[in-house]
């Protein structure tokens, strides 16, 4: 077996086990035996509830979203062909988190469970917008250069809104928007998993379709158009593509970091930057991370929880640090 | 394969003097084709406008009789491998893998790489001398090396034609010379090569016609003997220059001249 069958295959069985886990483990004590039973639709009504209901949806959005975020990285970091760019890149968390905090401090957000997370889509969708547009307002095709640029400027201009509305919403608001931004998968159902499913899987499809364009895209829009691609079509969908995966996770779970930067760098390090390959494990290898960060999240001071975001960073920058230093020493 | 252009002007948006104006050049098949110039006289720019990725502003430029823009990208890559200038590779990728590329623009979207496929990337390593280099990660190669790669990768296109931006500028003898024979031998094979390059006297050397750019305009054109003369190159490279015949060659030898005499100082 090679060595990318094999990473293949120890991510999915550490995704399972991860879901498995987040199945497990929380407020009420479950033994493996009765969380296994319950998911296959046997135990008492009691147990099924806890798993089926709660735990299962909020483990698969984990892994939806993980998925997603670190597909989105991936991608972003080929087509800007720069190690540093993230989901967020495009002043994406910048929108999302306007909309969401605008609807908190309007208090808005009790309406219903929906508001949040489509006023956080809408605002990600408002920040795509407006980075595009400038960054195709040249008339000579979308420069990646003008488009980082843009994305932070637009991400600064929107944390000056969040920044300016904080600061005369009432305390409470303010920790529940501070808890939002940092990320949580708690709001999780089967609603939500849905959504994100219906979203993410087929743009997650299309993108690992074009892994091949993708590959040519990393070294160079010029050569990749002397090499047959069609630069300006590939760039145009993948992006759009990558920043709409983004906004879906966004608006359901909120702002969570490290995700898309350091899981494609990762999956780079052990199988080289074949996009063949690199997409779809670093789908794998972000959902196995987000659930499990998420069952940290959830049992390390419970029962209080801990920002999803907090995790993630706390967990893959030092794992990140460690891969970087030894494969540059080898 | 043939190149042409007809009074070709290229003006890039926001600066004022043209990159092209007036270019009138022929290319015929099976040519080793130098272009020459100072800095800045469009040479990269004429490259461009042959691959259709600049936008024409009057006359034409012809791949085949055919204007460049009429070609898909996919079918100019099937005729003709590029070796652009400033290639930047900040992501790991294997000597292997980069020279696979080439195969792109006969790959179907989804299918895999053929028997035909894999032979050809092959071949390319072996012409280039690089297939004991095939696992290497291209970001920790010497430049000559890296320049040898990208070509293997152009030959893994299978082309009819070779476009070079400065492939030996930066390269020590033994690798600037391994370069141009293998240009010079692609070029007897048959396949048309058209490189642009610093190096007067080389191209002297292996190059069949040469086309000497100044500012956007046609300065000389023609056998290497007819443009590599001393009052023509004085006045495009705006400095006093000595045109010898080297006797070990039998070519013309460019030598720029000292600004305050020859004599150390």
């Amino acid at each position: 077996m090679s060595r990318r069958a094999a990473l293949a295959l120890g991510l999915l069985l550490v995704l399972v086990v991860a879901v498995v886990l987040g199945v497990r483990f929380g407020p009420v004590h479950l033994t493996i035996g009765q969380a296994l039973r319950a998911l296959l639709g046997e135990g008492t009504s009691t147990d099924r509830t806890i798993v089926l209901e709660l735990r299962l949806p909020r483990a698969l959005l984990g892994a939806l979203v993980g998925g997603g975020l670190a597909l989105a990285g991936a991608t972003f970091q080929a087509l800007l062909r720069n190690p540093l760019a993230e989901p967020y890149i495009l002043g994406i968390s910048g929108g999302a988190s306007v909309g969401a905090v605008l609807v908190l401090s309007l208090g808005l957000a009790t309406a219903g469970s929906w508001v949040l997370p489509l006023a956080a889509f809408a605002g990600a969708i408002l920040a795509i917008a407006l980075v595009f547009r400038v960054a195709t307002a040249t008339g000579r095709g979308m420069d990646v250069r003008v488009l980082l640029l843009a994305g932070v400027v637009v991400a600064a201009f929107f944390s000056a809104c969040i920044a300016f509305i904080l600061s005369i919403s009432e305390a409470r608001t303010v920790q529940s928007a501070v808890l939002w931004i940092m990320g949580s998968l708690s709001g999780a159902s089967w609603r939500s998993v849905v959504l994100t499913a219906a979203y993410t899987l087929p743009a997650a499809a299309l993108l690992m379709g074009l892994a091949r364009p993708l590959n040519l895209m990393a070294i160079g829009e010029e050569t990749a158009q002397y090499l047959g691609a069609n630069v300006e079509r590939v760039k145009r969908f993948s992006l759009v593509i990558a920043a709409l995966i983004t906004a879906s996770g966004v608006a359901v779970v909120g702002v969570i970091g490290f995700v898309g930067l350091v899981v494609p760098h990762t999956i780079r390090l052990l199988v080289g930057s074949d996009h063949r390959v690199l997409l779809p494990l670093s789908f794998l290898a972000g959902a196995a991370f987000l659930t499990l960060a998420d069952l940290v999240a959830r049992m390390a001071l419970a029962p209080t929880e801990i920002p999803i975001g907090v995790i993630t960073a706390f967990v893959g920058v030092p794992f990140f640090l460690v891969l970087l230093r030894r494969s540059l020493s080898s | 394969m043939r190149f042409g252009t007809r009074d070709l002007a290229v003006r890039y948006a926001g600066s004022g003097a043209a990159a092209l104006d007036g270019v009138s050049m022929e290319v015929p098949d099976g040519c080793l084709y130098a272009v020459l110039g100072p800095n800045g006289s469009g040479k990269s720019t004429l490259l461009k406008a042959l691959l259709g990725v600049v936008p024409v502003q009057a006359g034409h430029a012809a791949v085949d009789g055919r204007d460049a823009r009429e070609w898909t990208r996919r079918e100019l890559a099937r005729a003709v491998g590029v070796v652009p200038q400033g290639e930047v590779i900040s992501f790991p990728l294997t000597v292997h893998e980069l020279v696979g590329m080439g195969r792109y623009p006969y790959l179907g979207p989804l299918g895999g790489e053929s028997e035909v496929d894999r032979s050809a990337v092959a071949r390319a390593l072996e012409l280039c001398d690089v297939a004991d280099l095939a696992s290497r990660d291209v970001t920790t190669l010497s430049g000559g090396e890296l320049q040898r790669v990208r070509i293997a990768r152009a030959l893994a296109q299978e082309p009819r034609a070779l476009i070079l931006d400065e492939p030996t500028t930066s390269l020590d003898i033994r690798h600037e010379m391994a370069i141009l024979e293998l240009l010079r031998t692609s070029a007897d094979s048959g396949m048309t090569v058209m490189v642009v390059t610093h190096g007067l006297d080389m191209a002297a050397r292996f190059a069949d016609r040469m086309l000497l750019l100044s500012r956007g305009r046609v300065a000389a054109e023609g056998a290497p003997e007819g443009v590599l003369r001393a009052e023509v190159l004085e006045e495009v490279y705006r400095w006093p220059i000595a045109v010898a015949t080297d006797p070990s060659t039998g070519m013309p030898r460019v030598t720029p001249l000292r600004s305050g005499g020859e004599r150390r100082s």
